[in-house]
């Protein structure tokens, strides 16, 4: 029963981490793209301190309102919270979907990087350039920031989802310090398509548990869930891919 | 009172956004769903079916969603 029960809570630590640290990494790899196209464009000391400033509002939000949400009765919690999952899981396994089968296109970071280059261009100040940097990371960030805290409170372990997103920036950050340029070589679609499937997963997990429903091998059951919305999606795809008709020469 | 209003104005906005923007029906989906598994653990207090039921109708909403988008 022991070795069930810490088992179970084993898994839902790794896919906690590892959908915190994806969601992550997709968001700072967007950020960064922005953040780099303003250092190059412009000033690369602006470019900075809008990095710095985001990141410190996004870390007082993470401590303010992580107390405040573990504080909450747990069922409500893992209700409230799982719904969010959900809504916020399927839309981002929605676009992951409609990209792999070619009905939406694919994230293209070159672009974003050269739009952002020439808008800073255009407005040519160092003010722009805070605001643009500063932007570019809190928006990316305060996905990111949302799903460290509900994902975080309902698990009651905002810290070590706090530190699992810490430590994907990071690596982020020194990944794109060395090639700053190559970030479009990230695979965005299937880290996004990854992240959809643990949020699901643990937005079902949680809002059926906040009902009252009993999840056969309790927190394992989140293994079930991500394998059976994975080959929903795969089953999705291929069906959705676009055929291209053989041609016989 | 004017930047009062206009930061529960765009707090608003920003949660209307992040959960609605331009997926309406994944929202409204996601509502109905939680209602209905409510009214299910409320009136049948031993519903095991629905742990088997309840994500094939997540997969379902992704579905419609997903169907939706490429009709238009």
């Amino acid at each position: 029963m022991m070795a069930t029960l810490s088992h179970g809570a084993v898994t839902g630590n790794v896919i906690l981490c590892l959908s915190v640290f994806l969601a992550s990494t997709v968001e700072m790899v967007e950020a960064l793209t922005i953040v780099v196209a303003v250092g190059y464009s412009q000033s690369w000391k602006s470019a900075l301190r809008g990095v710095y400033v985001a990141l410190g509002v996004l870390a007082i939000l993470v401590a303010a309102c992580g107390p405040a949400l573990t504080s909450i009765p747990r069922t409500q919690l893992h209700v409230v919270v799982g719904g969010v999952l959900l809504v916020f899981g399927l839309q981002w396994l929605r676009k992951a979907v409609l990209r792999s089968t070619g009905y939406k296109d694919k994230h293209d970071e070159d672009k974003i990087f050269e739009e952002t280059s020439l808008l800073v261009r255009q407005q040519a100040s160092e003010r722009a350039a805070f605001v643009l940097s500063f932007k570019g990371v809190f928006l990316e960030g305060l996905e990111v920031v949302i799903i460290v805290l509900t994902m975080g409170s309902s698990a009651h372990k905002v810290g070590l989802a706090a530190i699992t997103a810490i430590v994907a920036v990071a690596l982020v950050a020194i990944v794109g310090g060395l090639a700053a340029r190559q970030l479009s070589n990230v695979p965005e679609n299937a880290l996004r398509m990854a992240v959809g499937l643990c949020l699901i997963s643990y937005g079902t997990f949680w809002t059926g548990q906040g009902m009252g429903l009993r999840w056969p091998g309790n927190d394992a059951a989140l293994l079930v869930l991500v394998a059976f919305y994975s080959l929903g999606a795969f089953l999705m795809v291929a069906a959705f891919r676009p055929r291209v008709a053989k041609v016989h020469v | 009172m004017k930047s009062l209003q206009r930061a529960l104005v765009g707090f608003g906005r920003f949660w209307w956004d992040f959960l609605v923007g331009d997926t309406p029906e994944i929202f409204i989906t996601v509502v109905m769903m939680l209602s209905v598994l409510a009214g299910v653990s409320m009136w049948l207090h031993h519903a095991s079916a629905a742990v088997y039921v309840y994500p094939v109708v997540v997969l379902g909403a992704l579905l419609v969603s997903v169907r939706r988008a490429i009709k238009r």
